[in-house]
């Protein structure tokens, strides 16, 4: 479940304050060209703001017109999704207005249903996209220039996640690895563990560490209303592993029941870990306090030494307390979720897609300005603390901020690395926002796999 | 020139709120005005003007909705499809909903009678005392603090840190459970303990509100019924349930039906402290969730629908005693 409101909000302070210095430097830069109506860009932008103006041409005199922009995302992420528009609103003179919202995925619908929609609205999850375009009549596909943009720089699998019956409406904007391990690499080095290479190898890790006399995992599926959707990462992960890709597909799509006994049977080695309370849940309490640990203080007793593995998506980076050096030689670090399988290297991935509700030119060219590599660069430039990359492959890595969002970014662009989506963003609404969530609750709180897998089932719609 | 209707600045924000305060004035000052020039006016101009503005806020704020909300009931998740009873029989005969019913009728059974007899009992014990005024205060305070600021005090004195290595407690109550000597406790998730302790919050809060109105009507017991009680030799306990119960019945039922009222609607309390996780969801809480959050919209009508059905008695009922208690006054 991508929870890219959730996973902003309590980004540190510290990002503000980057935010903040960047802004005024960019600010500074932006004044020396502002007057000039940004024709070619400028020659002497140092920073983001230099990109090739013409590719908005075809759209006409934009000057003066105005895109509402509707999101998920909120303070500090904010500030540097607004930064990253800079190049493009100097070379158009459209401006971007943009409004972030903690209560985004249900006042998106009511204002819909309103006949209030934004022109652009940032879409966490596809399931969303299909609800919106098959329910009302009020998303527009995306022009053609979108469409171009996507096919030259993203993989077709992403192109698929926001098309619609044939129809491509919504193009990728942010992209998240979920397939992590957060681990301490000094605390493995004096207790000479080593990083897993395989799921055996990682369990025999966690046997290690208890008959040293540790607890080896931690983990926290508390996310106020979304409570449980760090649980639904943790199954989606272990069925690419135990069942694979292709069963995996089958799964979302419903071709296969929710309670299929290849589904039960990754719950049940997600539970070897999950419902072991000798594996967990590390300076947080027993097996049930993994339902009220807010997801983002689920890895924090790796730094006090309490335990020793947390699986959560790229995005934790952002998590940590402030000073915590992210880094392969730092306080934290994070190895990909082993898996036995040989033949495929499977990664979870998610992300947020564009939908637009209206078609006005200004509207168009903000679309495809946002599919263009020069907004992933701009973003990864304006984006000084990192904790966030894309799936677009005209991503120059050097941009990223920090060596983990390269690695992020390398995987993403990684040919023989198996994606799939997060199976719980493609489930219908009351499946993947609902009873998923709901049931993983259950699942650590008490429910057994086949109770909760059949109540899951039970309500597919 | 469209600030009018998108207002982005502070400045925006403030005039348009002094735009709609004026309209108000002038509104109701064309009102005032028209009343005091009488004889031309006809009364039923008058009548209209008073009552006709409130009559279509109401209309359009909640007839309307109301009507509107009964309709989509009957109608599936995405309002296309006629479905008859269905979201009905679905929100009776689920697992998951019988649970929501059964929560909501534990709250509305023990909020009012709990809140009720504590503030019953702390009206009587404090009444006439030294320290009358200073206890009233204390009690009615949880009054002034909104629902979700009350969940959150309440959330830390429930918060849970487990009995591991040297963590310590951060939670009042389990801090005290432990100075007893048992294992911290998650109140917050065992069933079906975890909704009695929500429903402690809204007792909290409601036991104000009843030995405030209760007080008052204990005053107001004439003296000489009192007094020719205690000629009677009627003395302490008996006194209370032959003299002081039975003069202030109505005020009793007018508090009963009232915190019954909003404890059917209670809603922050179950989505601030628990999300309706843990089989704690009340019809409130989950006609939200089924609403917005899963754009179940006929099943979420549906359990607006049956919220509304189940305050309507207590309402009716509420107002006749308020009248019948007015009468005795």
């Amino acid at each position: 479940m991508t929870r890219t409101m959730t996973v902003t909000k309590r980004r540190t302070y510290a990002a503000i304050a980057g935010g903040a210095a960047l802004a005024l430097t960019l600010a500074a830069c932006g004044g020396d060209d502002g007057e000039g109506g940004g024709g070619g860009g400028g020659d002497d932008e140092p920073t983001a703001s230099s990109i090739d103006c013409e590719a908005y041409d075809e759209f006409g005199d934009l000057e003066g017109t105005t895109v509402n922009v509707y999101t998920s995302i909120v303070e500090p992420e904010q500030q540097t999704q607004e930064d990253s528009y800079d190049p493009f609103e100097e070379c158009t003179g459209v401006e971007v207005k943009y409004e972030g919202s903690r209560e985004f995925e249900a006042q998106l619908l009511v204002r819909i249903q309103a006949g209030n929609a934004p022109d652009i609205a940032y879409l966490p999850q596809p399931g969303l996209l299909r609800t919106i375009v098959e329910d009302f009549d009020a998303i527009v596909p995306a022009p053609d220039a979108t469409a171009a943009n996507v096919d030259e720089y993203f993989s077709e699998s992403w192109k698929d996640y926001g098309t619609v019956d044939g129809t491509f409406y919504a193009a990728p904007l942010g992209s998240n690895v979920k397939s992590y391990v957060w681990y301490s690499p000094s605390m493995f080095a004096d207790a000479g563990y080593e990083v897993p290479q395989t799921w055996d190898e990682m369990i025999d890790l966690s046997d290690q560490i208890v008959a040293d006399g540790q607890m080896p995992w931690c983990a926290g599926f508390g996310s106020g209303d979304a409570t449980g959707w760090p649980g639904t990462d943790w199954i989606e992960d272990v069925v690419l592993r135990t069942a694979g890709p292709e069963v995996y597909d089958q799964w979302y799509t419903h071709e296969i029941p929710f309670n299929d006994p290849q589904i039960v049977e990754a719950f049940d080695t997600a539970g070897e870990i999950l419902k072991n309370d000798e594996y967990v849940n590390a300076g947080l309490g027993g097996i049930d306090s993994i339902a009220t640990t807010e997801w983002t203080a689920g890895g924090v007793p790796i730094l006090a030494g309490q335990c020793w593995m947390h699986r959560a998506a790229n995005f934790y980076q952002t998590q940590w307390p402030e000073g915590t050096e992210v880094g392969e030689d730092g306080d934290v670090f994070a190895f990909y979720l082993p898996t036995n399988q040989t033949d495929v290297r499977p990664v979870l991935g998610g992300g947020e897609f564009v939908g637009a509700f209206n078609d006005r030119p200004e509207v168009q060219a903000f679309q495809t300005y946002l599919s263009s590599a020069d907004w992933a660069n701009a973003k990864a430039l304006t984006t000084p603390m990192g904790g966030w990359v894309s799936a677009n492959n005209g991503l120059d890595p050097e941009n990223l901020a920090t060596t983990f969002d390269q690695l992020s970014a390398e995987i993403l662009a990684d040919p023989d690395a198996v994606i799939r989506f997060d199976a719980s963003d493609l489930m219908p609404g009351e499946v993947g926002a609902g009873t998923f969530w709901t049931g993983m609750v259950d699942w650590v709180t008490g429910s057994s796999t086949q109770e909760v897998v059949d109540r899951i089932e039970a309500s597919w719609p | 020139m469209d600030w009018w209707k998108y207002a982005d600045t502070p400045l925006e924000k403030f005039g348009l709120m002094f735009l709609a305060i004026a309209l108000f004035v002038i509104v109701m000052g064309v009102i005032l005005v028209a009343v005091d020039r009488p004889k031309r006016v006809p009364r039923w101009l008058v009548t209209l003007g008073f009552v006709g503005p409130a009559l279509l806020f109401i209309t359009f704020g909640l007839v309307i909705p109301g009507v509107r909300t009964i309709y989509q009931s009957f109608f599936d998740n995405r309002s296309v499809e006629f479905i008859g009873f269905d979201n009905y029989v679905q929100a009776f005969t689920q697992d998951q909903f019988q649970i929501v019913l059964r929560n909501t009728a534990i709250w509305v059974i023990v909020v009012p009678v709990a809140a009720t007899i504590i503030g019953l009992i702390y009206a009587v014990l404090v009444d006439r005392t030294r320290f009358e005024k200073l206890a009233k205060a204390l009690i009615f305070i949880p009054m002034a603090i909104s629902m979700v600021g009350a969940s959150i005090i309440w959330k830390f004195v429930y918060e849970f840190r487990p009995d591991q290595g040297n963590i310590q407690q951060i939670g009042l109550l389990n801090q005290v459970v432990v100075w007893l000597g048992f294992e911290p406790q998650q109140f917050l998730i065992g069933q079906p303990a975890n909704t009695f302790f929500l429903i402690a919050v809204m007792i909290w809060i409601q036991t104000g509100f009843a030995m405030t109105i209760l007080s008052a009507a204990i005053k107001a017991i004439p003296d000489d019924i009192v007094e020719a009680a205690r000629l009677d030799g009627l003395k302490g306990v008996q006194m209370f349930r032959f003299i002081t119960v039975p003069s202030i019945r109505p005020a009793l039922i007018v508090v009963l039906t009232t915190i019954a009222m909003g404890t059917l609607k209670v809603f922050d309390i179950v989505r601030t402290m628990t999300g309706g996780q843990f089989g704690t969801s009340v019809v409130a809480n989950e006609f939200y969730t089924q609403s917005f959050r899963m754009n179940n919209i006929g099943l979420g009508a549906a359990l607006a629908v049956i919220l509304f059905v189940l305050v309507i008695p207590l309402v009716i009922y509420n107002v006749r005693q308020l009248r019948i208690s007015e009468e005795i006054r």
